[in-house]
C-alpha cells in the first residue's frame, strides 16, 4: 500500500503544481475583471470622456497581458500533464 | 497591376486548386501513417481560426466604423474561453475522446441517456442557427466579387451566379474530403490541413492591408493614433450592457457553434495541443483585430462618404491603386468564407445524418433487416446532408438577398446556438441534470430565440408590424421586442437575456423535479467525473449476445478490416486466439463506443441493444454510480485489475488445455485411421500380388490386377509423401526457392490444378486486385492455394457452390481471402482445423467418408510460417473463410 507511506505534507513539486492549476483557473477571472473596467468610462465623444486611442490601447494591452500569462501557464501546465496523471484517476505511486 | 474579371476568376480557381492539392497531399500522408506533423499544436491552433469568418474579416471593420470598440467583444469572448481552458475546454476534450463524441448534438444526446430526441433537437437548433451563417459567407463572396469587378473590363458580375458556383464548389470539396471515409475517430486530415493554410492566408492578407494602411496611408504609428483620436467615431460609446452581453454571447457561441465544437473537440487528439492553443489562439485573433480600427478610420477619411464600411478592407487598396494588395485581401476574405463553410457543413452533415437520418432509418426497419451495408447508407446520408445544408444556405441567401448587414446575421446565429450552452455545461458539471430538463430548456430557449430574434430578422414580411407593436392577438406581454412588457432593451440583448434565462431556468427546474433513467445517471456520472474514472462503469451488464452477430454488425458499420482488427485485438487481450472474443460487458462498451464514433451514441446504443439481451444497466452499476466515495474503490480496482490478469491467464490455459485434449483425441483417432489407411492398400497389394503369382490368369486379368496394385501403391505413396512433407516442414529443413511472379498467375495455377471446373465450383475473382507482384516460393504458395481451393470444392455444401478470392494490400503485406458460400466450419472445430490429423466430422461433407488424410491445412500452416506469413480462419463471412497473409517481399515493394 503506497498510501501508508505518504508524508503528511505533499511534496513541494505537487504543491507547486496545484497552485499553477489554481492560477490557470483564475487567469480568465482576472481577464473578466480587467475587461469590465470600460464600463466605468464616459463616452469618448463627451467632455471628460476616455480618449479614442487610450481606450483602444487599454483593451489591447489587457488582451496581450492575458496572452502572455496564458503562455507562461501553458508551459508550466504542459510539464504537469506530462509527468503526472493523478487527475486522470491513475495513481502515480501505483 | 490592372485586374480584369478573368484574372480574378482565374486567381480564385487557382487558389482553390492549391487547396485541393494541399488537402489531397495531407490525406495521402495521413494514409501513409506519417501524420505526426499533420497533428501538431500549430495546425490545431490554425484550424481553430475558422472562428474568423468572412463576417469578422470584412464585417469587423464595418462594425468598428459604426460602433467603435464593440467589435472587439466578438474576439474577447472566445479569448477568455481559451485562456480559461482549464475550466471547460479541457473537460470537453477529455469527454469527447472518452465517449467518442462526433458532434455537439452527440455530446448532449449522449450525456442525457443517449436520447435520440435530444440529439435531433440540438441538430435542428444548429441547422436553424447556422444556415443563415452559411448564407452570410456566400453573400460576402458574391459581394466582394461585385465590389471588385465594378467598372472592371470584362464583367458585370452576376452576384447570384457567383454564389451558386461557390456553393457547388464547396459541396464538391466537402464531399470529397469530408465524407471520404467513415472514420470512427471522425478526423479529416485533408480538411484540417487546408483550413490551416487558409488561416495563414487570411491572417497574412489582413496584416498586409493593415500595414499598408498604417505605414502607407496613416503616417506611421503615431500618425495613425492621432487620426484615431481625431476621428468622428467614438471608440467607447458607453453601452456597457452590449459590451458585457456580446462578450458573453460570443464566448458561449465559441463553445456551441457546431463547427467550433468540431475543430475544438472532435478533431483534437491531444490535451497538450489545447495548452498551446490557449494562448496561441487569442494571439491569432488579437492579430486579426489589430488593424481593424486603423482601417476603419482611414477608410472613413479617404473613401467617398456613403461607401459600405463592410468592404473597406477591399475598397481601400483598390481606391489607392494597389491591385495586388486588393487581390490578396480578396483571397483572405475568400479563405475566411470557404473554410468556415466547409467545416460548418461537415459538422452539420454529421449531425443531420447521425441524429435525424440514422434514427429514422433504423426505426423503419426490423432488427434483422439491418443486414444491408450500413456503412454505405450512412456515407450516402452524410453526402446528401452536405448537399442539403449547402442548398439550405443558398436558398436562405436567395430569400434574404443582400439587404441585411453582415454583423446582424452573425449575431443572430450566435444567439441561436448559444441555446445549447445550458444543457451542455449543465451536463458536464452537474450530475442532477436530466433529459427532461435538457429538452425543456432547449425547447423553451429555442422558441424564445425564434420569436424574439430569428423571425423578426426577416423583416415585417414574416412578423407584421402590428404584432411587433402590440403582440400576437393583442397580447402585449408577448411582443417580440418587449417580452413581459419590459421595454427599452437593445433587441439582441433582449432576446439573449430572455432566451438564456428561461432556458437555464427550465433546465434547472425540470431537472430538479424529474427522476433520471438509469442510463442517464450512468452517463451523467461518466461525464461529470471524467477525470476520476479509473474503470469506466458499464452500460451493458450481461449479455446473450452472439459474438459472431456482433462482428457482422461491426463489419457493416466500421468496415470489414477495422472490425476484424477490433475483435482480434480484444480476443488477444482476453487471452484468446482468433477473432471472436467473449462478449464481456467491457467489450460491449468498447464496441458501442467504436460504433458511436461512426453513427453517434444514440444510434450505436440502439444497434448494440438489438443484439444484447437483458437489462442495459445492472444494479451493481447503479450502486457504483450512487457511491459518492469513489476513492475507496481505488484499492479494490487495483485488485480487480490483478484478478482480471489472472483470469486472462487462466482463460489462455483453459483454452490451451481444451485444444490439447481435443488434439489428443484426434491423434488417437488418426493413429487408428492411419493404420487403417495404410493397411487397406497393403492388404490389397498383398492379396493381388499373390493372385498375380498364381497360374492360369488371362493377360486381361493380369493387367487389371497389376493396375490395382499400382493404384494402391500410389495411394500409399501419396499418404507417406504428405507425412514426410509435414515432418520436413516442421523440422525446418525445407529449402525455399525465392522467385518473382504475379499473384494472379499463382492463383490461376491453383484454380486449374484443384479441378474446380469438373467440380462445379464457381470461382469469383478480381483480376485488378490480383495483379500484385510477389517475391516468394511460388510453388509452395501454389500448394497452399490448391489446398484451399480443393477444400472448397470438396466441402462447400451450398446448392450452387461459389468461392470468392479477394486480394488486398495493407502495409507491405498481401492479404488473400478465400471465402465460400457454404455453411462454414462450426466454432469448436475452428480451433483444430490447422492441426495435423484434423478432419471435420463429416457433417458438412455430404459424403459418407472424408477423402483426405487431414494433413492439408496443417501443411498449409507450416508453409505459410516458412514464407513469413500466416493463414487463419476468418469468422463472420457467411461461409468457410480462410485468410492468407503474405509479406510482399522487398524487391516487389521497392519496384512499386
Amino acid at each position: 500500500m503506497a498510501r501508508a507511506h505518504r508524508p503528511v505534507f505533499l511534496p513541494p513539486a505537487g504543491y507547486r503544481r496545484r497552485r499553477v492549476r489554481d492560477a490557470a483557473r483564475l487567469l480568465p477571472v482576472l481577464g473578466v475583471v480587467l475587461l469590465v473596467v470600460p464600463l466605468l468610462w464616459t463616452r469618448s465623444d463627451q467632455p471628460g470622456g476616455v480618449g479614442n486611442s487610450v481606450a483602444l490601447i487599454y483593451v489591447f494591452a489587457v488582451w496581450a497581458g492575458l496572452i502572455a500569462g496564458a503562455n507562461l501557464l501553458s508551459r508550466l501546465l504542459r510539464r504537469d500533464t506530462e509527468d503526472d496523471a493523478d487527475e486522470d484517476g491513475r495513481d502515480p505511486s501505483a | 497591376m490592372t485586374l480584369t474579371f478573368d484574372t480574378l476568376v482565374a486567381v480564385s480557381l487557382g487558389y482553390v486548386a492549391v487547396l485541393f492539392a494541399v488537402a489531397f497531399a495531407a490525406e495521402r500522408r495521413a494514409d501513409a501513417g506519417s501524420s505526426v506533423w499533420l497533428r501538431s499544436p500549430l495546425i490545431y491552433t490554425l484550424s481553430l481560426s475558422i472562428y474568423c469568418t468572412a463576417w469578422t474579416f470584412y464585417g469587423a471593420v464595418g462594425y468598428a466604423a459604426r460602433s467603435g470598440l464593440e467589435y472587439l467583444t466578438i474576439y474577447l469572448g472566445p479569448s477568455l474561453v481559451m485562456i480559461g481552458w482549464w475550466w471547460v475546454l479541457r473537460k470537453l476534450v477529455r469527454i469527447g475522446r472518452a465517449q467518442r463524441i462526433t458532434s455537439i448534438a452527440d455530446l448532449v444526446s449522449s450525456r442525457f441517456g443517449k436520447s435520440p430526441w435530444i440529439g435531433a433537437l440540438v441538430t435542428l437548433i444548429a441547422v436553424a442557427g447556422v444556415t443563415p451563417y452559411i448564407a452570410l459567407q456566400l453573400q460576402s463572396i458574391s459581394l466582394t466579387f461585385a465590389a471588385f469587378t465594378e467598372g472592371m473590363p470584362g464583367g458585370s458580375t452576376d452576384v447570384e451566379f457567383v454564389a451558386l458556383w461557390t456553393a457547388v464548389g464547396l459541396a464538391v470539396f466537402t464531399i470529397l474530403f469530408g465524407t471520404r471515409n467513415l472514420d470512427p475517430s471522425e478526423r479529416h486530415h485533408g480538411i484540417v490541413m487546408a483550413i490551416a493554410v487558409e488561416a495563414v492566408v487570411k491572417l497574412f492578407a489582413l496584416l498586409a492591408v493593415g500595414a499598408f494602411v498604417v505605414w502607407g496611408l496613416g503616417g506611421g504609428l503615431s500618425g495613425t493614433l492621432a487620426r484615431i483620436d481625431a476621428s468622428d467615431v467614438p471608440m467607447w460609446q458607453g453601452d456597457g450592457g452590449r459590451w458585457v452581453g456580446l462578450t458573453l454571447l460570443s464566448g458561449a457561441a465559441f463553445l456551441t457553434l457546431p463547427r467550433m465544437f468540431h475543430v475544438l473537440v472532435v478533431e483534437n487528439d491531444d490535451d497538450r495541443h489545447l495548452a498551446v492553443a490557449s494562448w496561441a489562439f487569442p494571439l491569432y485573433v488579437l492579430l486579426m483585430s489589430l488593424f481593424v480600427v486603423p482601417i476603419a478610420v482611414v477608410g472613413l477619411e479617404r473613401l467617398p462618404s456613403g461607401s459600405n464600411p463592410d468592404l473597406f478592407v477591399l475598397a481601400l487598396p483598390i481606391s489607392e491603386g494597389h491591385g495586388g494588395l486588393a487581390l490578396l485581401a480578396f483571397l483572405g476574405g475568400f479563405s475566411s468564407a470557404t473554410s468556415m463553410v466547409i467545416v460548418a457543413t461537415i459538422a452539420l452533415a454529421t449531425m443531420v445524418s447521425n441524429h435525424i437520418v440514422a434514427p429514422l432509418w433504423l426505426s423503419t426497419r426490423e432488427p434483422d433487416a439491418v443486414s444491408r451495408d450500413l456503412r454505405g447508407t450512412i456515407l450516402l446520408a452524410r453526402r446528401v446532408s452536405v448537399g442539403g445544408v449547402l442548398s439550405l444556405g443558398y436558398i436562405y441567401f436567395q430569400l434574404t438577398g443582400s439587404g441585411v448587414a453582415l454583423s446582424a446575421i452573425g449575431l443572430i446565429a450566435f444567439a441561436g446556438v448559444a441555446q445549447i450552452l445550458p444543457a451542455m455545461l449543465g451536463g458536464i458539471f452537474w450530475r442532477g441534470g436530466t433529459a427532461g430538463g435538457a429538452a425543456a430548456g432547449l425547447l423553451l430557449g429555442a422558441a424564445v430565440w425564434v420569436w424574439t430574434l430569428f423571425l423578426p430578422s426577416f423583416g415585417t414580411a414574416v412578423i407584421p408590424a402590428g404584432v411587433l407593436d402590440h403582440g400576437p392577438y393583442g397580447l402585449g406581454w408577448l411582443r417580440p421586442r418587449a417580452l413581459f412588457g419590459i421595454e427599452g432593451i437593445d433587441p439582441l440583448l433582449h432576446s439573449v437575456i430572455w432566451s438564456l434565462l428561461l432556458n437555464t431556468g427550465a433546465f434547472t427546474l425540470v431537472s430538479l423535479l424529474t427522476f433520471p433513467k438509469p442510463l442517464e445517471r450512468l452517463q451523467g456520472a461518466q461525464f461529470v467525473n471524467v477525470f476520476e474514472q479509473a474503470n469506466p462503469s458499464r452500460a451493458w451488464s450481461r449479455s446473450g449476445a452472439e459474438v459472431e452477430d456482433l462482428l457482422v454488425l461491426a463489419q457493416r458499420v466500421l468496415g470489414s478490416e477495422a472490425a476484424l482488427d477490433l475483435f482480434g485485438r480484444e480476443a488477444e487481450g482476453q487471452g484468446k486466439s482468433g477473432h471472436l472474443p467473449d462478449p464481456t460487458p467491457a467489450f460491449l462498451q468498447e464496441l458501442e463506443r467504436e460504433l458511436a464514433g461512426s453513427v453517434g451514441a444514440a444510434a450505436a446504443h440502439a444497434l448494440v441493444g438489438q443484439f444484447v439481451k437483458g437489462p442495459g444497466v445492472s444494479v451493481e452499476d447503479l450502486m457504483a454510480v450512487a457511491d459518492e466515495a469513489a476513492q475507496i474503490l481505488e484499492y479494490s480496482a487495483r485488485l480487480e485489475h490483478k484478478s482480471a490478469e489472472q483470469e486472462r491467464t487462466a482463460r489462455a490455459l483453459r483454452e490451451a488445455n481444451d485444444k490439447l485434449t481435443h488434439i489428443a483425441r484426434q491423434k488417437d483417432a488418426f493413429l487408428s485411421r492411419i493404420s487403417h489407411e495404410l493397411r487397406t492398400p497393403t492388404t490389397s497389394i498383398r492379396s493381388f500380388s499373390s493372385i498375380l503369382g498364381e497360374e492360369g490368369l488371362t493377360p486381361e486379368e493380369a493387367r487389371r490386377f497389376a493396375g490395382i496394385v499400382e493404384a494402391e501403391a500410389q495411394r500409399m505413396t501419396r499418404l507417406l509423401d504428405d507425412l514426410l512433407d509435414l515432418s520436413v516442414l516442421r523440422e525446418g529443413q525445407v529449402s525455399l526457392r525465392q522467385q518473382e511472379g504475379l499473384l494472379s498467375e499463382v492463383i490461376d495455377r491453383a484454380v486449374v490444378s484443384a479441378g474446380t471446373i469438373q467440380g462445379g465450383l464457381r470461382v469469383v475473382r478480381d483480376a485488378a486486385a490480383e495483379a500484385v507482384p510477389v517475391t516468394t516460393d511460388l510453388d509452395r504458395l501454389a500448394q497452399v492455394f490448391i489446398n484451399l481451393v480443393s477444400n472448397a470444392r470438396k466441402y462447400c455444401d451450398a446448392a450452387r457452390p461459389e468461392l470468392r478470392i479477394g486480394v488486398q494490400r495493407r502495409g507491405g503485406q498481401v492479404i488473400i481471402d478465400f471465402v465460400d458460400n457454404g455453411s462454414g466450419i462450426p466454432v469448436p472445430e475452428r480451433e483444430v482445423v490447422f492441426e495435423s490429423f484434423a478432419r471435420l466430422t463429416g457433417r458438412r461433407t455430404g459424403s459418407a467418408e472424408p477423402t483426405g488424410a487431414g494433413l492439408g491445412l496443417a501443411i498449409c500452416r507450416e508453409i505459410m510460417a516458412h514464407l513469413g506469413g500466416s493463414i487463419s480462419y476468418l469468422p463472420g463471412q457467411g461461409g468457410a473463410a480462410f485468410r492468407v497473409i503474405l509479406p510482399q517481399g522487398l524487391s516487389a515493394a521497392a519496384a512499386e
